[in-house]
């Protein structure tokens, strides 16, 4: 059975920190098992957590009363998953419901926040990697609004 | 709106002139897309290059330029899928089994997907920008060994948008082509991937200074694509766009298709990203 930090070592979010770094980072973290259909959160709900999906597929959902629920995006092997943690008032916004069986690593975002506060090379290392992501999201989110399928207009 | 006709109009020489063509097939893709099979009425079948387009013909109604979706190996019948989006498309997938069309061309340039033999081919579609690719696609499927990787990334609107099921199955499995498939929104119950097709290239498998990169769909998207191709290493000169403007001649001589220096019904619609990179963000054009 490979370590938490061996784990970590092999990701490509976490890809170039130091193996220190990484051994303090899965002192926060733990191994998780999510079977098809089951939450990994809920919108509203205390956002405690922060997820490496290691294998499986997650959906990141929104429930429209109009609409029904709608799959926004979906995170794959070596995705994360979660920012609601990072920022006030540490509640999730979106559903991520595991769309296939998934295994993964859990981090504790209070002990995470915890560790940050107390290194800040280790919170900018960390911060530089979750805002690439948050970056990406953020313009895939864009492209889809442009909805470039649609009906001409 | 008149529908098209079931008469044999004369064939004529000229090649401003549509050839009668009479629908074999029509084949409803999705709720607004349908691909009609077409068999040419006294004249020969139209050999086309991967990436060309032809004129189409709803008589009585107007012409529209429409990628050919066939296989450029069996030119007969003749194949092109076409979105519902304005009363000549509406005429033309409303054709019936029997119905003539008009059809010129074909017109443009190919996507020359030989150009990319020795080396990985990536191949980016998005929307009905599939259709347009889908000869390209069949032309490397027969002439599979002479490419290393082959990979497609399909964006589709939704689920139930996707075009050519059967073909991304097939090429997927008996083809060793990589498909990878995603749409921008979809149901609960769909158990694929979600998000733009962009998202698709960064973690595509192919080794960039060694790839020929073919794009088609709206323009937006191919934008955003050749950006990210860009971002993994992809030389512009090696990836090649499908341009959409005005056709209306075929023949480079009315200029409705003009984008600067090129008449894309002729200079097109298939162009190098180096060529197009200077005009993609140019508003006026």
């Amino acid at each position: 059975m490979r370590s938490i930090t061996e784990l970590l070592h092999d990701s490509p979010f976490f890809a170039g920190l130091p193996d220190p770094v990484l051994e303090q980072l899965a002192g926060c973290a733990r191994t998780a098992r999510f079977a098809e259909g089951q939450m990994l959160f809920s919108a509203g709900q205390p956002a405690n957590d922060f997820y490496l999906v290691r294998h499986g597929r997650v959906a990141i959902e929104l429930h429209n009363p109009s609409r029904g629920t709608i799959t926004l995006d979906t995170v794959h092997d070596g995705d994360v998953v979660g920012w609601s943690w990072l920022v006030p008032p540490y509640l999730w916004t979106f559903d991520a419901r595991a769309a296939a069986d998934t295994s993964a690593v859990e981090f504790d975002g209070a002990c995470l926040r915890g560790k940050c506060d107390a290194d800040p090379a280790l919170g900018y290392a960390l911060m530089r990697r979750v805002s690439h992501v948050m970056y990406e999201r953020l313009q895939a989110a864009r492209v889809q609004m442009l909805d470039m399928y649609g009906a001409p207009m | 709106m008149t529908a098209a006709t079931t008469q044999q109009p004369p064939v004529s020489r000229d090649p401003m002139v549509p050839r009668p063509f009479r629908v074999v097939a029509s084949h409803l893709d999705t709720d607004d897309t349908v691909t009609l099979s077409l068999e040419p009425m006294g004249s020969d079948p139209l050999v086309f290059a991967p990436g060309q387009f032809t004129m189409l013909h709803a008589f009585g109604v107007g012409e529209v330029p429409i990628s050919i979706c066939g296989d450029p190996t069996r030119p007969d019948p003749l194949m092109h899928t076409i979105r519902d989006v304005g009363n000549v498309t509406h005429a033309l997938v409303s054709a019936e089994v029997g119905a003539v069309v008009g059809v010129r061309g074909p017109y443009g340039t190919g996507w020359r997907p030989g150009d990319g033999v020795g080396g990985d081919l990536l191949m980016v579609a998005g929307g009905i920008g599939l259709a347009p690719l889908r000869p390209a696609l069949l032309e490397v499927a027969s002439r599979r060994d002479e490419y290393d990787r082959v990979v497609l990334l399909y964006g589709a609107r939704s689920p139930a948008d996707i075009l050519f099921e059967d073909d991304l199955r097939r090429w997927a499995d008996e083809c060793r082509i990589e498909v990878a498939v995603t749409v921008d929104y979809a149901p609960p119950e769909w158990d694929g991937r979600v998000g733009p097709v962009t998202t698709l290239v960064g973690r595509a498998g192919f080794d960039p200074p060694r790839t020929l990169a073919l794009v088609c769909g709206p323009e937006i998207m191919m934008t955003l694509t050749a950006n990210a191709l860009l971002g993994r290493g992809v030389a512009p000169h090696r990836m090649r766009l499908s341009m959409e403007r005005n056709m209306k001649c075929g023949a480079g001589l009315c200029g409705h298709c003009q984008l600067r220096e090129f008449f894309l019904c002729v200079d097109g619609p298939v162009l190098p990203y180096s060529q197009l990179a200077p005009l993609l963000d140019v508003r006026e054009l």
